[in-house]
């Protein structure tokens, strides 16, 4: 049995899955009910001075029959008074010792920062997440993603915290950045003992057309939100994997942003996240969906004899390069597999239409359907024909090198081989 | 291999799967589909309470071993229930997307798909050895169950079955078109690899009998399911064309001579699953002419419609209803089959076959014979539905002989339940 458990930035967890600060760790019932399902950790849902909500808060992209690809909000902070969220922190402390507990704040002045921090310290949590990404509502009043976009100010107020806490500090970054590296580097600069990110994208999810106000609507207007949801894992794996290979961020990692699954968990780890957490997927089905990212998980470390989270870790970071040093020799090409395909047509008409005309139909069916063939030298290798292919394993890229040694463009540059023929030059 | 062989040419090796084994693309587009409800109908409906939603969900998130385990941790014969179990009447006929007149998502094939691939040899592990042993009557899914549970609980379950095969009707009964004696061997092997040790050719009674089993172990559960075919009554019915309807199917799946070859026109007495499955069976074989022929009419049968309706969609079955089998007299060429009601004789039907599919008969004389073991008046062994206690503390029992012949599932959830009990006796008495 591989070990879950980790240690984040002194933050102990029976396994890496934190529930992120949002409606679900709204309420010390809430917490409780998803320790017992089996989460490892929550971050509970920011405090702050009271703020007032707005109805209605959500709206979703629906893609085919999925509902919720992705979740826009327009929530705030928590609206509940400061000593009930307090009162029921230390209550699920002591139901709760060896889960992870970890508070979410976001205040304005140094003098509130210390109090606060202070009476969350006694609660007996387990560690603090300063919420320097809410990019919608706080940050129209100096806080939040105000905060994340400017590393100055992070950084200061960075320090403000390490000055007095005692437990270890996380900071929850905003992707609405040009350069998720500059308020991560303010961060460490400040003390900070880890980085969570991200929080949400800012976003306009739709229009009503019959009423021309977009969503969601709070009665006859409404304002940006914030989006996440399996829609912005990419954005957010992106992120993680910027932050883990930065030699200048050197503090554990918890990656967010629509994760769903085991796979969505594994990945984020893989490419550097020491924790993760999660927000719409358990605001969609119940923090019952717990078992099967852990059993998923369990299984699949098991399966690459893997004895640890933590050997997991950052396992695909040496892999993630940047362009320039990709090898150019490197070559693939579609395969169809004619005893697989149903004839449909769509890597012909993809390639012909938004490729490179490399996919052709033979006009005469083999048996009961046509089954289009690759013209090989001129595929570039792009993918595009496996992605829109609806049958598993029916198109798959073979390796076609076209040189045996590696070379990169940064390789070519350094050769003096980076004029590639065809440009201005020889007009 | 199977420790216990089974004969290459019997005639079900011939029949096609009804619903073949789901490939990778449609299990993932139907998992896709499933709601995930929470506290789901299907789950409710399903009487070994199966968690269908976190099953089909580890489905979708590729998880397929947690799959099988999450429903072997419900329901030890998870393979055969997917199989045979009438889902159109049990889970699917629950799933929320009836009632948006969608179709229910094809659950018995989802939980076949999870047992086919997701199944490991050591994924459940037994506790450690209690020194207990538990005795089990038969080898059918009830006995099965049962003594699968017990093994995990640290027990030694011996069942002893007195027919060449274990399995109970698993082996000997189910249509072959969703279940053959071989996929049956390999569920009843991974049983034994639980740690239940099978005895077959071993029949209980006579000199093996309640006395020497209750001295020898320290608790009995009773799976014996049901008796013979249940007969006519009727002048004739000794004709070799007569047969019993579990006997026939028996032989159709395991007798390597079984051959419908000579048979043109067939006739099947009964209203029940079992009439028509014999029924559907003898149209896959090929058999020119069927006649079904009931006592009373088709909204009083218990056959499930789902497998009626079908049927007769086949131009060579015809439902015959409102009349018994008054005599079955020698023909020139078979028999002819003299139907008739309360006011006479009203045809004849001419046949090279008559399968009676009528009931079995009760074990109850078998039964009575452990002390405190009491039968009610339709046969059925009388137990404490919680507990599966019979009258006697130490005797359980479950399956058809408890409620009178119903499906695999529920003789799966009597034997899980008797081992939950059983297992609480046995500590009781550790402890005292
Ligand atoms: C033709 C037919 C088709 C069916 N199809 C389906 C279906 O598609 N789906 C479904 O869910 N259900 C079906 N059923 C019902 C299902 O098979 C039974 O409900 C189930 O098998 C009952 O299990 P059991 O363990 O109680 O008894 P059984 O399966 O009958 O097993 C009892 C076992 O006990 C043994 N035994 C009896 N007496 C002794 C003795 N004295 N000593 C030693 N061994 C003994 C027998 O040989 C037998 O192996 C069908 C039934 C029939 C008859
Ligand atoms: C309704 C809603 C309210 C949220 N409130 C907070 C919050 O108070 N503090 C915070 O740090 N993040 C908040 N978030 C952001 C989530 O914690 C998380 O970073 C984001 O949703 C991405 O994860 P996901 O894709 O799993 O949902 C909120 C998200 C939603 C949907
Ligand atoms: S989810 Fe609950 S709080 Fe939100 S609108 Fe529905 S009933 Fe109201």
């Amino acid at each position: 049995m591989p070990d879950l458990a980790v240690d984040f930035a002194g933050i102990r967890s029976p396994n890496p899955f934190w529930l992120a600060s949002a409606p679900p760790t709204n309420s010390g019932d809430q917490v409780m009910r998803a320790f017992d399902a089996g989460w490892g950790g929550a971050v509970w849902k920011t405090l702050g001075n009271p703020i007032v909500n707005v109805s209605s808060r959500l709206a979703s992209v629906d893609y085919g029959t999925w509902r919720m690809m992705g979740l826009n909000n327009i929530e705030l902070i928590t609206d509940r008074p400061l000593a009930d969220n307090l009162r029921e922190i230390a209550a699920v402390k002591r139901r709760h010792p060896s889960h992870a507990l970890v508070v979410s704040l976001m205040f304005e002045t140094r003098q509130e920062w210390r109090d606060i921090i202070r009476r969350v310290e006694d609660t007996g949590a387990d560690g603090l997440e300063l919420n320097f990404g809410c990019p919608h509502g706080m940050c129209e009043r100096g806080m939040g993603s105000a905060v994340g976009q400017e590393p100055a100010v992070l950084e200061e107020l960075v320090r403000w915290v390490m000055e007095v806490a005692s437990v270890p500090v996380i900071a929850k970054l905003t992707p609405n950045v040009t350069d998720v590296r500059d308020p991560a580097r303010a961060a460490v600069r400040g003390g900070i003992d880890a980085l969570s990110l991200i929080n949400t994208v800012q976003s306009v999810i739709g229009v009503d057309l019959d009423r021309m106000v977009p969503l969601p609507s709070v009665g006859d207007a409404s304002s940006h939100g914030g989006y996440c949801g399996p829609a912005v894992k990419p954005i957010a794996l992106r992120m993680v994997a910027d932050l883990a290979r930065d030699g200048a961020v050197p503090v554990p990692i918890s990656g967010i942003g629509g994760i769903a699954t085991w796979r969505d968990a594994a990945e984020f780890l893989a490419l550097g996240a020491h924790t993760v957490q999660v927000c719409t997927a358990v605001m969609h089905h119940g923090f019952r969906i717990v078992v099967d990212l852990i059993d998923g998980l369990d299984r699949y470390l098991c399966d690459k004899g893997l004895h640890s989270v933590e050997q997991l870790v950052g396992a695909a970071v040496p892999a993630y390069r940047d362009w320039g040093e990709l090898d150019l020799n490197f070559h693939t090409v579609a395969a169809i597999d004619s005893a697989r395909c149903i004839g449909c047509n769509l890597c012909h008409v993809a390639c012909h239409d938004g490729a490179h005309q490399c996919i052709h139909l033979p006009s005469e069916p083999q048996g009961a359907v046509r089954v289009p063939y690759v013209d090989e030298p001129e595929c570039v290798g792009c993918n595009l024909c496996a992605l829109v292919c609806p049958v598993e394993g029916c198109i798959t890229m073979v390796e076609r090198r076209r040189g045996a040694a590696r070379e990169s463009w940064n390789d070519r540059v350094a050769a003096g081989r980076d004029r590639v023929p065809g440009g201005l030059g020889e007009l | 291999m199977s420790r216990y062989p089974v004969p290459q040419d019997r005639s079900e090796a011939a029949f096609a799967e009804r619903y073949p084994l789901l490939s990778s693309a449609e299990a993932r587009a139907e998992a896709a589909r499933c709601l995930y409800c929470f506290d789901a109908p299907c789950v409710q409906r399903c009487p070994t309470e199966i968690d269908i939603p976190s099953f089909i969900r580890s489905i979708g998130t590729d998880n397929l071993r947690g799959a099988a385990r999450t429903i072997l941790d419900a329901n030890l014969l998870g393979d055969s229930c997917a199989r045979v179990c009438p889902v159109e009447v049990l889970c699917q006929s629950t799933c929320v997307y009836v009632h948006q007149g969608r179709p229910a998502i094809p659950i018995g094939r989802l939980q076949r798909y999870a047992m086919a691939h997701g199944m490991a040899p050591d994924m459940l592990q037994p506790a450690s050895p209690s020194g207990r042993s538990v005795g089990l009557v038969g080898a059918g899914p009830a006995s099965l169950a049962c003594a699968g549970a017990l093994a995990l609980r640290g027990h030694a379950p011996v069942i002893y079955e007195r027919d060449t095969w274990p399995g109970g009707l698993n082996a000997t009964g189910i249509a072959p078109y969703k279940f053959q004696i071989t996929d049956n061997l390999r569920e009843v092997a991974f049983i034994e690899s639980l740690g239940v040790e099978i005895r077959t050719g071993v029949e209980i009674g006579g000199d093996l009998g309640p006395d020497r089993l209750l001295a020898q172990h320290d608790a009995l559960f009773l799976g014996i399911g049901l008796g013979p075919d249940r007969r006519l009554g009727v002048p004739g019915e000794d004709r070799p064309q007569v047969v019993g309807a579990t006997h026939w199917i028996r032989r159709l799946k395991t007798d390597p001579g079984f051959r419908v070859d000579g048979v043109r026109r067939a006739v099947v007495v009964g209203g029940g699953n079992t009439a028509v499955d014999t029924a559907r069976e003898l149209l896959v074989l090929g058999v020119p002419s069927v006649q079904l022929v009931y006592r009373r009419g088709r909204p009083d049968m218990s056959g499930y419609d789902h497998e009626l309706g079908p049927a007769l969609a086949d131009h060579r079955l015809q439902l015959i209803e409102h009349v018994n089998v008054v005599e079955v007299l020698d023909a020139r060429r078979g028999v002819e089959v003299l139907l008739g009601d309360h006011s006479g004789t009203l045809a004849s039907v001419p046949a090279d076959l008559v399968v009676v599919a009528i009931g079995q008969a009760r074990l109850d004389r078998w039964a009575r014979a452990f002390p405190g073991v009491t039968c009610d008046d339709r046969g059925r062994i009388e137990v404490d539905p919680h507990t599966m206690a019979t009258g006697n503390p130490r005797v359980f029992a479950g399956g058809d002989a408890v409620n009178g012949g119903k499906e695999v599932v529920h003789a799966v959830r009597d034997g899980q339940r008797a081992a939950r009990a059983i297992d609480a006796l046995l500590q009781e008495v550790a402890g005292a």
